[in-house]
């Protein structure tokens, strides 16, 4: 399974990675914006996405909104802080699968990550 | 300064460590940061807008910024590299963060956060003749301290009034 990290702080794609290797997803990508994400994305399609909300040049959202108007499927995880806890719904509508609060533990962040694989898998 | 406005940034630090690091934070009493004291080894601040304006600072020794930082990453990194000050950066955003969720009555917009090594970006504040409040915490990886500076709109405008007549 691929997994593309989004996230400008490498600091959080290190700890997402951790997570992603205890889980036994070890073929990760990397992009540090929406508008890096979208351009690896033409020639790469990954089974899962992370991505965070706040981020220069492209954010979480407009990459979302942007993505989802070419591929509808494949499930994205929003990580957000709790600043945009508020803004879930909008979120949701963008085409979000599921959510990871800032800050998180190890734990949670692979409890997200099973469970949304597992709800795309039985839809 | 409104005193219950610091509380939500010391739990957001406590709850921001406890959960990113598993590191417990023991906090000892607050006193007002002197326009005098010493630089810290690395400092992270966010600008804080709206209804709590003014700025927080976490500043750490060096030792314990690379700690920290080796606790969060599993990686070791310098206290002067890029990587250290993005995990730093990383924290004061999620402790900004969560300090907005304990104030669910106030907008609270905050910056992203910038480090610096060798300073203490607080101070300039402090000299200016704001009232810049220092809470020192303690942890396994070491000291570190919370400085913050909370005005409400009208303190900052009073102050910037009386600045004026000073200089005039």
């Amino acid at each position: 399974m691929k997994v593309m990290l989004i996230d400008d702080s490498r600091t959080m794609r290190e700890v997402q990675k951790s997570v992603l290797s205890q889980l036994g997803y070890t073929e990760v990508q990397e992009a540090s914006d929406g508008e890096e994400a979208l351009a690896l994305l033409e020639s790469s399609a990954p089974d899962l996405l992370l991505v965070d909300w706040r981020m220069p040049n492209m954010d979480g959202l407009s990459f979302v909104k942007a993505f989802r108007q070419s591929d509808a499927t494949t499930p994205i995880i929003m990580v957000a802080s709790e600043a945009e806890r508020a803004r879930v719904v909008e979120a949701v509508k963008a085409g979000v699968d599921n959510f990871v609060i800032k800050p998180f533990t190890p734990d949670l962040l692979s409890q997200r990550i099973q469970e949304t694989l597992a709800a795309r898998e039985a839809a | 300064m409104d005193i219950m406005r610091i509380s939500p940034f010391i739990q957001g630090v406590e709850h921001v460590l406890e959960t990113m690091l598993q590191l417990p934070v023991e906090v000892r009493d607050p006193r007002w940061l002197d326009a005098g004291a010493a630089a810290h080894g690395v400092s992270v601040v966010a600008e804080l807008g709206g209804d709590c304006q003014g700025s927080v600072c976490l500043g750490f020794e060096s030792e314990t910024a690379e700690r920290m930082v080796a606790l969060l990453t599993g990686r070791e990194s310098a206290s002067d590299s890029p990587d250290c000050a993005d995990a730093l950066c990383e924290l004061l955003e999620m402790v900004c963060g969560s300090a907005r969720s304990w104030l669910p009555d106030l907008v609270v917009a905050a910056s992203i956060p910038t480090s610096e090594c060798g300073a203490n970006p607080m101070t300039a504040r402090a000299l200016n003749g704001a009232p810049v409040v220092v809470i020192p915490c303690v942890t396994d990886c070491g000291p570190f301290q919370i400085e913050l500076l909370l005005e409400d709109g009208a303190e900052v405008a009073d102050r910037d009034e009386r600045s004026a007549c000073a200089g005039a």
